[in-house]
């Protein structure tokens, strides 16, 4: 692929450390002005370092596994059903879950912006927020998910769900076959960010929430 | 506004770049830019809507250039000097105007889990008739606006069936001007690939994009 010779057009790049003096000078502006409060920072980094991530919709995904109530609450009623497991609010305010099923393949994107269920998955991934996951995923789904490593078959329908507004959607991906016996815990283990924004399918060989 | 924000269906943007095992945030800058932004919106001087507009507004050349974060902060900015929370030059130069006032943050740590818990709902108790219901066929209005719309030109003028009604929202094309929130009721459209990218479409696939009442006209 051609590679841009402009350093600045690299999602990757380094920023330039003259960005990150400018991030610095703004804060301690801020905070001199007394419009902002260091801690309040560092107590929202905190959350979405360690609090709130993918492993919160594993455990939704997980739950409507190995419990059919659960899945149809889940189905009829996300708030309700994903509050249940002490998750919800900000980004997230407004559920919808999609499920995958052998002839229904769901993908999840925003092309006007970058729109993610903060809520149950956590702040996005770079790929879901550039400019070639968002322009594609619209009119050539299947060339996307072949990117991911996803190819399915023609008699699949895909459904691809732009977040224009402030609807939030979550996959529900099929269980594979051979986790019968597994527990919820280790089911969980095995669901992935990817799986839940419907660019991959959860396998025995997953690595769990974070890819 | 027809921007490069509006980017669903086009094509020349490159490979899909994948990171393995990607941190939540890149760099520090990159975590305090979210940490900063998400406690300045928190003083109720503009709308979610307006900050995603004034991101809109960065020159597109400019927008494919720049950071996720960095867009966040140049929004942020411009927003911070258009609403008087601080002026062009005390941004430029990080330095507080002399005999400036010192404010009292509306954002304390203690407030953070119960800000993320509640977020902020976008749906409005308001008594407002739906125009359509489940099943309709609708066509998207052919319009635009120069100002915030969430209606991607994509779907403009083309013909899809309403497939749920997700209730009252607040309608971002006035929230973004600060001319009010004008709730009104979003829905699912349904729009097959077919309609939308022609005869090359996979026959089975489908677009669902929510759109507002106000986007809307029978078809």
């Amino acid at each position: 692929m051609d590679r841009p010779s402009n350093p600045h057009d690299h999602e990757h790049q380094a920023v330039p450390s003259d960005f990150a003096l400018r991030v610095k000078s703004l804060e301690s502006l801020l905070v001199e002005k007394g419009l902002v409060d260091p801690a309040a920072l560092d107590a929202l980094i905190d959350t979405y370092e360690h609090k709130v991530g993918p492993r919160n919709g594993a455990r939704i995904v997980a739950r409507a596994w190995v419990d059919p109530a659960y899945r149809q609450r889940l189905l009829t009623n996300p708030d309700a059903a994903i509050a249940e497991l002490g998750y919800g609010g900000m980004q997230g305010e407004h559920m919808v879950v999609v499920e995958n099923t052998p002839k229904v393949h769901n993908l999840v994107v925003c092309t006007l912006c970058s729109c993610y269920p903060w809520a149950v998955l956590g702040l996005p991934p770079v790929w879901y927020k550039s400019a070639p996951y968002r322009s594609r995923a619209v009119i050539d789904p299947r060339g996307v998910l072949r990117e991911f490593g996803l190819e399915l078959p023609q008699d699949v329908e895909v459904r691809v769900w732009d977040s224009t507004a402030e609807i939030r959607y979550l996959v529900l991906p099929e269980r594979p076959a051979g986790t019968e016996h597994m527990s919820e815990d280790d089911l969980a283990a095995l669901i992935t960010r990817d799986a839940m924004v419907g660019v991959a399918k959860v396998t025995l060989a997953g690595k769990g929430a974070a890819a | 506004m027809n921007s490069v924000h509006d980017m669903g269906g086009m094509h020349g943007m490159g490979p899909i770049e994948y990171e393995r095992n990607e941190p939540v945030f890149h760099a520090p800058w990159e975590a305090r830019t979210f940490g900063l932004v998400s406690a300045m919106n928190c003083w109720g001087k503009w709308t979610l809507d307006a900050l995603r507009h004034q991101i809109e507004n960065i020159p597109a050349a400019d927008y494919l250039r720049m950071r996720y974060y960095e867009k966040w902060i140049a929004a942020m900015v411009e927003l911070a000097v258009s609403s008087g929370l601080a002026t062009r030059a005390e941004m430029d130069s990080g330095i507080p105007a002399p005999g400036s006032p010192k404010l009292t943050p509306p954002l304390t740590a203690a407030m953070v889990p119960g800000m993320i818990s509640h977020g902020a709902p976008s749906t409005r108790n308001v008594p407002t008739a739906p125009r359509f219901k489940a099943g309709e066929r609708v066509r998207a209005r052919n319009i635009h606006p120069i100002s915030h719309t969430r209606l991607p030109r994509y779907a403009r003028g083309k013909v899809g069936t309403i497939a749920r009604d997700h209730g009252v929202h607040l309608f971002p094309d006035t929230n973004a001007h600060f001319l009010g929130e004008k709730p009104q009721h979003v829905y699912s459209v349904r729009f097959t690939g077919r309609e939308l990218w022609g005869d090359a479409a996979s026959p089975r696939d489908a677009v669902y994009v929510d759109l507002w009442d106000d986007y809307l006209e029978p078809a």
